[in-house]
């Protein structure tokens, strides 16, 4: 039990500092999707199939897509994919700050002592979820739906291109 | 040392934070910043899927909602922020977050 969620943590891990280090922003995109299939087989893992599943379709499935449209929209050339070298100063800054949260974040775990935890599994059937959804978070979903047809329109408002402008330039 | 899963899963969650939070102070690319803050996102997903499995719950399902929520929330963010990307790429001719100095006063 214990060893799945390790080699399943390792995975991530693996991929998605892979995918921060690599110069490739194809490689990069390609990995991150790895490793948000690993945080889904976590979800497995621990038992919340639901969130695996809106994990892979939403995550694997439609924000891979919209990065990848992204990265190959943005090229400059053909053969354009690699990004040029940063700054060494902003790398190492970034690995201070990073190693500094991480240490306060490890340190907080091992030191709290967590109430026991109960033996059962909670489990959550679709069916609860549904009459969750419409019942006590009604209003939640409302508002979810009413941000998501926000963001679609922002989104669009964003990346049209103003023609009428461009014909007056 | 004798982990108890629930301390696994936070240092799990803890380690890819700080991935995410690497990746998005270190790159220079404004696409790998957004991918980092995504990472970010998810790590705090998992803390959420940790303590509805291991912690003490009053309600069965509140983890699991708090988490579709956030993925749906996540799903928002990240589509706004790429139409950013490519309307910064409209403009200035390429993604490089130093560049992106237009609104600077």
């Amino acid at each position: 039990m214990t060893a799945v969620l390790i080699l399943i943590a390792v995975a991530t891990l693996c991929t998605a500092a892979v995918a921060m280090a690599l110069r490739n922003l194809i490689h990069s995109a390609l990995l991150l999707i790895a490793s948000w299939t690993g945080i889904a087989a976590f979800y497995l893992w621990a038992g919340a199939e639901f969130v695996a599943f809106a994990q892979v379709l939403i995550y694997v499935g439609a924000i891979s897509m919209v990065v990848l449209f992204a990265v190959l929209l943005t090229r400059q050339s053909r053969a354009d994919v690699a990004i040029a070298p940063g700054s060494l100063g902003r790398v190492v800054l970034a690995l201070i700050a990073g190693g500094a949260v991480l240490g306060v974040l490890v340190g907080a775990v091992l030191s709290t002592k967590f109430a026991n935890s109960s033996a059962t599994t909670p489990t959550v059937t679709v069916k609860q979820i549904g009459q969750s959804l419409g019942g006590a978070h009604a209003a939640a979903l409302l508002v979810i739906g009413v941000l998501l047809t926000v963001a679609l329109l922002g989104a669009v408002v964003l990346a049209t291109t103003d023609r009428a402008e461009k014909e007056d330039a | 040392m004798n982990l108890a899963p629930l301390q696994l899963c936070l240092l799990f969650s803890s380690a890819l934070f700080c991935i995410g939070l690497i990746g998005a102070l270190s790159r220079s690319n404004t696409i790998l910043v957004l991918l980092g803050i995504e990472l970010m996102l998810n790590a705090a997903n998992l803390n959420f899927i940790a303590f509805w499995r291991y912690g003490a719950n009053s309600e069965p399902a509140t983890g699991v909602m708090f988490v579709i929520f956030a993925i749906a929330v996540a799903a928002a963010e990240a589509a706004v922020g790429l139409a950013l990307v490519i309307t910064i790429y409209r403009h200035q001719k390429n993604i490089r977050l130093q560049d992106a100095t237009r609104l600077k006063g």
